[in-house]
């Protein structure tokens, strides 16, 4: 019997995130994991959150300025940029699936969909720490 | 061949049976023209006979030697040390992953191998149905018939040891299999096409086109695939609008 530490497994999901080695097109895969399971961790906060509003208007104005703190606005920021990454590779994942040859220029792709999201980072960032 | 003579530490990864894998250290004066390969095999004849390693042809034709050469897949037989370490260097060998090994570098690409023939992939194959890559001199054709040659895809296994879904899903046929199945066609083939219109076929591929950055061949994988998706779509809005074919 093969001893198959080296088979596929669940349990192998790591490997996703271990990028000796991987290119372009491996990045944006690995990115787009990690916006997505930012994306959802956000999502859960969120609810959690506006469950608390429930609680009267004290509770309200206390949460508010909670979230008015820098740190907040910094992970706000995070959420911000995970949004425009994740949408912008979809619309690339989109692309490249289902229009001729795209796959052929995946990467150049990539980065201008990278530079789109670091550039709109930079603006949402600059807007919410001047506000 | 140069007369320059390098001096690397090959780390070789080494697995017997149930034994636990650990890697062992090799210190080689080498040629930097000389392939990895050569590396390897001079390991085998001069420092330890029990070293195990799958090659054949030496011209990237049997698709044999594939390895992981500091974490990349490569394929042994042409690729130059000086490509991959410099003097003084190392060069870690590892095997290609999501195989199982059977000992040392050689792994077990039997279900590779069966898929391939499931999708109906041919290995010699006319010209004017695979043409030669970019930068090949074309040849004249015959007056009649086709030439024939070998297909791009040397089953080397070097596109699903790089593909971090084949790494996570043991059922995923993966890339050379669905470049096979792509190669085949799916037109009038509604087996073929029920195999690869799944969950574990091409829509598994979530587009790190690895497959392609490794492939030592022609192939391009991550395309083929990308193909196989839209002859399928082609299909269900054929089947949308009545067509039986």
């Amino acid at each position: 019997m093969l001893k198959n530490t080296n088979s596929p497994s669940s349990s192998n999901w790591w490997k996703w995130f271990d990028i000796r080695g991987r290119a372009a097109g491996d990045v944006a895969f690995m990115l787009n994991r990690i916006t997505a399971l930012g994306l959802v961790l956000y999502l859960a906060m969120h609810l959690v959150a506006l469950g608390q509003l429930a609680l009267g208007p004290g509770a309200y104005d206390t949460f508010v300025q909670i979230v008015k703190h820098p740190v907040f606005i910094a992970f706000e920021l995070l959420v911000v940029a995970a949004g425009i990454y994740h949408g912008l590779n979809g619309i690339r994942i989109g692309l490249v699936a289902f229009f001729g040859d795209t796959a052929t220029v995946q990467k150049q792709i990539f980065y201008a969909m990278l530079a789109i999201s670091i550039l709109g980072s930079l603006f949402f960032g600059i807007r919410m720490f001047t506000a | 061949m140069s007369e320059t003579k390098w001096n690397v530490t090959l780390l070789i990864y080494r697995q017997k049976g149930s034994q636990s894998p650990h890697y062992d250290t090799f210190k080689l004066e080498v040629d930097p023209d000389e392939y990895v390969l050569d590396a390897v095999e001079r390991v085998w004849a001069f420092h330890d006979r029990s070293l195990t390693f799958a090659h054949a042809c030496h011209h990237s034709t049997c698709g044999a030697c594939g390895m992981r050469v500091n974490d990349m897949e490569k394929l042994t037989c042409i690729v130059p040390i000086r490509d991959v370490t410099a003097d003084g260097g190392t060069l870690k060998i590892e095997p290609l992953r999501n195989f199982p090994v059977i000992s040392d570098l050689a792994v077990n690409m039997a279900s590779l191998y069966a898929h391939m023939e499931q999708v109906g992939h041919r290995a010699v194959l006319p010209l004017s149905e695979e043409p030669s890559e970019p930068g090949v001199r074309p040849v004249a054709k015959a007056a009649e018939d086709d030439y024939i040659r070998l297909a791009d895809c040397i089953e080397c296994g070097l596109c699903i040891s790089a593909c971090p879904i084949s790494a996570a899903s043991a059922p995923y046929l993966g890339p050379a299999v669905l470049a096979g199945a792509q190669q085949h066609g799916l037109d009038g083939n509604s087996d073929l096409l029920a195999l690869v219109d799944c969950a574990e076929g091409m829509w598994r591929c979530h587009q790190a086109f690895e497959c392609t950055e490794v492939c030592p061949s022609n192939v391009e994988p991550g395309l083929k695939i990308m193909q196989l998706r839209q002859a399928a779509m082609r299909q269900r809005i054929k089947h949308l609008f009545g067509s039986k074919k």
